[in-house]
């Protein structure tokens, strides 16, 4: 009846994880009740569960995102701690089997369900607003792929106190993620959470592509498009391009392991290469999705910070367009040790050192937008400048581990480790984070206190090099990643020092979550001088998001802008060339569907039946899934129209509030 | 969903029914000359498999041009277009590089 599911999978008799259990339990109980005591239900189903709106979805997303953060972050410091303690002879505290689980889900947490998580929250909430668009091109779809994320990212966190999960790191190498090795459901879980949320993404960037090629606001040409948008459109090009070699290598390794067949096993004429080559050829792409898009947010903050415009748009653009061809042909520095010849390793050698031109053009032209400008180190404006600096030595350490000879020194070391924690910290992190308080007032209609986002970066900033530069010293004498416990005394005080700087990226994470919680207390109290009134918030807004009231209306643009240039809104606002006013009309808008939550509930149900082989779950998931589908296409009430006089209210009331901001100047 | 109620289908090009034939005529004597090649036993094995060859791209131009009407005249033809020559292109690199690396790599490990 339930599978391989018996009570015995339940681990009640590991202390950290069933106090971890009490301790969500707690929490989740308490919000639970708190929504009852509230009676919130009503609300929550109708404003937000059901939303197809892509400013909503995008809130939500970044919910999930900063969950999944503080729980990554978990499994970060219990990984530090260990190895400040598990020194000559000493076990630590967490034993190899549990350890081994808290690196892989570490690794596939981070990526899958917080980098990818916010870079989606960021696609939602900007690319609309920046292209003139009234929503996504597929507003239901985009309600479903944000379930799919929610779902995968929800059976993850099962696994924590459900059976197992993964032991074998967050790409799942075989032979030893093989059914051979690995009899338990720990790689089913990995698989099936790494499926579900490959098909959200997937549909994400294929409703993102077709957004930004066909609803673009009337004048918008290529050349005018914002420079978060170009990322947005290549990083979905990259999505459309290599989430299907995610999908295929995870099916294969599923089918090895669930139906005994060979594609990766060590015998039977499997070749653990292949899966190599596919999952790298995925992988590489991939963070270069997750970066693209957070350059394309510093080019946004530098721009508007600086009070000037973007310093080379043009090879911006282009060189968004070199990053995300070369991004697939160097796939294979990933595993030079693999045992091919010179020409190979050769070839992904250069092609790897060639990104750093493309990327250097990036890092040179954000400087140059600061050179001369009126710049104003305003929050957002700290990450950018950390990101120049950190992203700089770890692209440094990358062309390093780009010579094929030098990194048969380093491969797979701690050296490794604290390269791609320098790229992925300094770049990916800090310009998600830059881009969340940078929106933030356009979400929300109230600014964060700034001065705890600077802290908040502060803390980030020495607790980055605090923790990894230690890394880059102890990899370079040949400690390997994902050791559970050493006895080289060399290691141990640079150990000791990684320990400290963890906790005092703890400090950061515990400042961005007071700067949340403060502008949420300030948002409820209404205090007047945290509103933003106009819109433009930062005063020196250049695209077209800034033109909006804050929080936008759920149609976002009364009229469809027509746009004559780039920074339409700078040329509206600065150079005194307004929009010229037309007649409102009513909206025609998407309606509200529960199809979301209900397939995201299919996919759940699916997703745990098959990590424990409960056959016939499974089948009830797919028929549910199905049949609502069905009644989806046949039901035809799924618009309606935003009548004028809603359309004049929000109008009045924006022009009341921007009458007031004129007159506290 | 944008303020335009209706889908929209202007440059769009759903082929004509002259065109549907052409492609059509063209397919079937592709077809056709494939059979042939096979069941006249003119040519020798790798003359066989190298002319099937040619004559399979050359009818998959054929599907593409008339009838999932690619080509350059209207922009929802180079659209997709572009997205064929990208696919093509990532297919291209796939494999490609699959072989050229795993080639090598067998080459030198000595495996198998």
């Amino acid at each position: 009846m339930l599978g391989k599911l018996t009570l015995s999978s339940i681990p009640y008799d590991v202390p950290i994880l069933v106090g971890t259990f009490i301790g969500v339990a707690v929490i989740g109980i308490a919000v639970l009740a708190a929504v009852t005591y509230f009676k919130k239900w009503g609300y929550l189903w109708r404003e937000w569960l059901t939303t197809v709106d892509h400013k909503k979805l995008a809130i939500m997303y970044v919910v999930l995102g900063l969950v999944m953060l503080v729980r990554g972050f978990a499994d970060a410091l219990m990984m530090r701690t260990q190895l400040a303690l598990a020194y000559a002879g000493n076990p630590g505290y967490l034993p190899p089997h549990h350890y081994d689980q808290v690196f892989s889900a570490h690794g596939t947490i981070m990526i899958f369900f917080m980098a990818m998580v916010m870079m989606q929250a960021l696609f939602n909430f900007v690319v609309p607003l920046q292209i003139g668009a009234r929503d996504v091109a597929f507003p239901l779809i985009n309600s479903i792929s944000f379930y799919m994320t929610l779902v995968s990212a929800i059976l993850i966190n099962i696994s924590l106190f459900i059976g197992e999960f993964s032991n074998v790191g967050w790409l799942g190498y075989p032979p030893i993620s093989e059914l051979q090795f690995n009899p338990g459901v720990g790689v089913d879980y990995y698989i099936w959470s790494v499926q579900i949320s490959g098909i959200g993404t997937l549909l994400t960037g294929m409703n993102f592509l077709t957004t930004i090629i066909k609803l673009r606001a009337p004048g918008m040409k290529w050349m005018h498009i914002p420079v978060f948008t170009w990322t947005a459109f290549f990083a979905c090009v990259m999505i459309l391009t290599t989430f299907p070699v995610l999908t295929v290598s995870m099916a294969l390794l599923a089918l090895d392991r669930y139906l005994g067949m060979h594609f990766f096993t060590n015998d039977g004429g499997g070749s653990v290469m292949l899966y190599l080559n596919l999952i790298w050829s995925w992988g590489h792409p991939e963070v270069y999705i997750l970066i693209l898009p957070a350059f394309g947010v510093f080019s946004e903050i530098a721009a508007t910070f600086s009070g000037k415009p973007l310093f080379g748009y043009a090879t911006m653009v282009i060189a968004t367009g070199i990053i995300t061809f070369l991004g697939s042909i160097v796939w294979v520095h990933h595993f030079f040790t693999m045992g091919a010849g010179a020409d190979v390793n050769t070839f992904f050698g250069i092609m790897t050192m060639f990104i750093a031109v493309p990327t250097g053009v990036k890092i040179f032209n954000w400087l140059f937008t600061m050179y001369k400008g009126r710049v104003r180190f305003e929050g957002p404006m700290h990450w950018i400048v950390g990101f120049m600096i950190t992203f700089s030595i770890g692209g440094m350490t990358g062309v390093m581990m780009a010579m094929p000879a030098a990194d048969w020194v380093v491969h797979n070391s701690l050296f490794l480790v604290a390269h791609f924690h320098n790229v992925i910290i300094g770049g990916v992190f800090f310009g998600y984070v830059a881009g969340l308080s940078y929106w933030f007032p356009k979400a929300f209609g109230y600014k964060m206190r700034d001065v705890w986002g600077k802290w908040a970066f502060r803390f980030w900033f020495v607790g980055f090099y605090l923790s990894f530069i230690p890394l880059y010293a102890v990899g370079l004498e040949g400690m390997t990643r994902r050791m559970n416990h050493y006895d080289n005394p060399n290691w141990h005080p640079w150990l000791l020092v990684a320990c400290v700087g963890v906790f005092v990226l703890a400090a950061g994470l515990a400042c961005q979550v007071i700067q949340f919680v403060l502008a949420a207390f300030d948002a409820v109290n209404k205090k007047p001088d945290a509103l933003d009134l106009t819109g433009d918030n930062w005063g020196s807004g250049r695209t077209l998001e800034w033109s909006l009231p804050s929080p936008v209306p759920h149609y976002n643009f009364a009229r469809l802008p027509v746009i004559r240039g780039l920074d339409t809104f700078h040329i509206e606002k600065e150079l005194g060339r307004p929009a010229p006013v037309s007649e409102l009309e009513p909206i025609h808008m998407p309606k509200y569907s529960a199809v979301g939550p209900m397939l995201g509930a299919c996919g759940l149900l699916i997703g745990f039946a098959l990590v424990w082989h409960i056959w016939w779950a499974v089948i009830v998931g797919l028929v549910v899934a199905f049949f609502t589908i069905v009644h989806r296409s046949a039901n035809l009430d799924v618009d309606f129209y935003v009548t004028v006089e809603e359309i004049r209210a929000d109008e009045e009331a924006f022009a009341r509030r921007l009458a007031a901001a004129k007159a506290a100047e | 969903m944008s303020g335009n109620h209706t889908t929209s289908h202007e440059g769009e090009n759903h082929g004509s029914y002259g065109s549907y034939i052409v492609g059509f005529i063209l397919a079937v004597v592709l077809t056709v000359a494939s059979f042939a090649t096979v069941l006249s036993k003119a040519f020798s094995f790798w003359q066989t498999i190298a002319i099937l060859g040619v004559l399979a791209a050359v009818q998959m131009v054929v599907h593409l041009i008339f009838f999932l009407h690619m080509g350059t005249k209207s922009l929802s033809q180079r659209q997709n277009l572009a997205a064929f020559i990208v696919t093509a292109l990532m297919v291209l690199i796939v494999v490609a590089g699959y072989l050229f690396v795993l080639w090598d790599a067998q080459a030198n490990m000595m495996a198998g």
